[in-house]
């Protein structure tokens, strides 16, 4: 138990040297803007498809569910539409999405990184002088912090679209209820809620994948296991976020 | 002259160099040899700071590198060439653009004048026309050939060598060794190389240093290696066919 608990802050402990290496002035701005929009192409516009298919799907079966649920004389049917753009945008478009995307781009960016440990390409990249931990990181950090909110308000739209067509194409509420539901009581603060807290996900799935891949030692099984423990842990931290930002940012 | 003084290194309390004290004469080739295990890569790898030494000290040309922080480091490191045992290319990088990125990364050049000395580079390696290609199209004697190439675009005045013949064929291995050596004389460069090829000491070795179980066993010239009444290097020396043949001749 206290070698977990020691090992547990020597990670932290790890963790945070890596992210101030990762944040130390950077050898040359050009470079480093190249490589920003690489990785907004590798890690954002690549998860374009898979957020659109879920969202689409999350968005009509949150409508079905609420449609049973709220069956009743004396519940607006509004109120469908009115829950269904809550959900998306409060905690499906941003939590959600979110924890796929610790999956899909975590698991890259470890398992890439990591690769490139073993593969002694981060040793040549220091033996030329170069800040490796920088040079490879952040402009994936920058990348996903100002992609991924992009994803969510994708997520939000595309959500409550899938909630519109099921409800036109089964006939379980009037469309023009939906919409009405769409735009009660909407308050703007809600979506800045919901970006805030996708930004700093998109910090902790990059930083916490990029240190378990930096930190990989021995074959390509390690490689695998840093995969594994990237998304493991940035799924958990994610959770642990989402809490303490709903407690600042709502309550 | 690069300089290694009671260097120890250890990891997880197994001591992998023990008291190595060695020097690396300038503008020359020398060879660590010695058995898989026997720490060759650990002490290349403590001599270029790739991993911090327990104790001891490192000279480059009386400059101790070991007491240095990061950013003075950093100057030493951009005289610094090396070319890793798998060739350690950038897998997202194509050929020119590996080359290229120490230029990008530290000079100031136009971008072509990055690309005049990248093609020159290329050329010297004998890779004209692989500019566009990536590491995963590459044979491991072109890698090995880019990574020769990157190593010395920033005109190094040190090159360290890890292991460059392992995976090749005998002759492609030949030329390697003989670009290595090649270079080293036209750029007045400081070589080290590490290697348990015995056709590489007896091809390009100058200075050779036999490392055995994480310690320095014998250091000379290639003319005393097979004179040398050590038995762990004769051991390791006459493993190979090609020296027994050559021991046969003398």
């Amino acid at each position: 138990m206290m070698n977990y608990v020691s090992e547990t802050f020597a990670g932290i402990g790890r963790y945070c040297i890596l992210t101030g290496k990762v944040f130390s002035r950077p050898e040359k701005a050009s470079i480093y803007r190249r490589r920003i929009l690489f990785e907004v192409e590798a890690l954002g516009m690549n998860s374009i498809g898979l957020t659109a298919i879920i969202s689409i799907f999350i968005g009509a079966v949150i409508t079905l569910q609420m449609s049973i649920n709220l069956e009743s004389g004396f519940i607006p049917q509004y109120l469908i539409g009115f829950a269904t753009r809550e959900t998306m945008i409060l905690e499906f478009s941003s939590t959600v999405v979110a924890l796929i995307l610790a999956g899909k781009v975590g698991s890259n960016i470890a398992s890439e990184i990591g690769t490139m440990r073993i593969t002694e390409q981060i040793d040549a990249l220091e033996i030329m002088g170069v800040n490796s931990a920088s040079y490879l990181i952040l402009p994936k950090i920058v990348a996903t912090v100002l992609f991924f909110p992009l994803l969510t308000i994708l997520s939000i739209m595309i959500g409550i679209v899938g909630g519109y067509m099921i409800a036109v194409l089964t006939g379980i509420m009037i469309p023009a209820d939906y919409v009405e539901g769409l735009l009660y009581d909407f308050k703007p603060y809600s979506i800045v809620y919901s970006l805030i807290k996708t930004s700093v996900f998109a910090f902790i799935i990059t930083s916490v994948s990029a240190f378990y891949g930096y930190y990989a030692d021995g074959n390509s099984l390690e490689v695998g296991r840093a995969s594994t423990r990237a998304v493991v842990t940035s799924s958990i931290v994610i959770m642990i976020f989402n809490l303490i930002l709903t407690q600042i940012l709502l309550i | 002259m690069i300089r290694g003084e009671h260097i120890v290194k250890s990891f997880e309390g197994r001591t992998v160099l023990d008291d190595i004290s060695v020097s690396f004469p300038s503008g020359s080739t020398s060879l660590i040899i010695g058995r898989s295990g026997s720490g060759k890569t650990v002490l290349l790898k403590s001599l270029v700071g790739l991993h911090e030494v327990d104790s001891g000290a490192i000279y480059y040309d009386d400059v101790c590198y070991t007491s240095l922080g990061f950013a003075q480091r950093k100057a030493i490191r951009r005289d610094i060439g090396m070319i890793f045992q798998g060739g350690a290319l950038l897998d997202s990088s194509s050929v020119e653009e590996n080359v290229k990125l120490p230029l990008d990364l530290f000079t100031d050049q136009s971008e072509e004048e990055k690309l005049e000395r990248v093609n020159f580079c290329l050329k010297r390696v004998r890779l004209e026309n692989a500019n566009r290609l990536y590491p995963a199209e590459l044979s491991g004697g072109m890698i090995k050939r880019v990574a020769i190439a990157r190593a010395i675009v920033m005109n190094p005045r040190y090159l360290f060598c890890d292991e460059p013949n392992s995976g090749l064929d005998p002759q492609t291995s030949v030329v390697i060794d003989n670009l290595i050596s090649d270079i080293t004389e036209e750029y007045d460069i400081t070589t080290i190389i590490n290697t348990h090829d015995m056709n590489s000491v007896m091809e390009i070795g100058h200075k050779i240093v036999f490392i055995y179980e994480g310690r320095k066993w014998w250091e000379g010239s290639k003319d005393d290696i097979l004179r040398a009444d050590n038995p762990e290097l004769s051991d390791f020396v006459f493993a190979s066919a090609m020296a027994k043949r050559a021991r046969g001749m003398r």
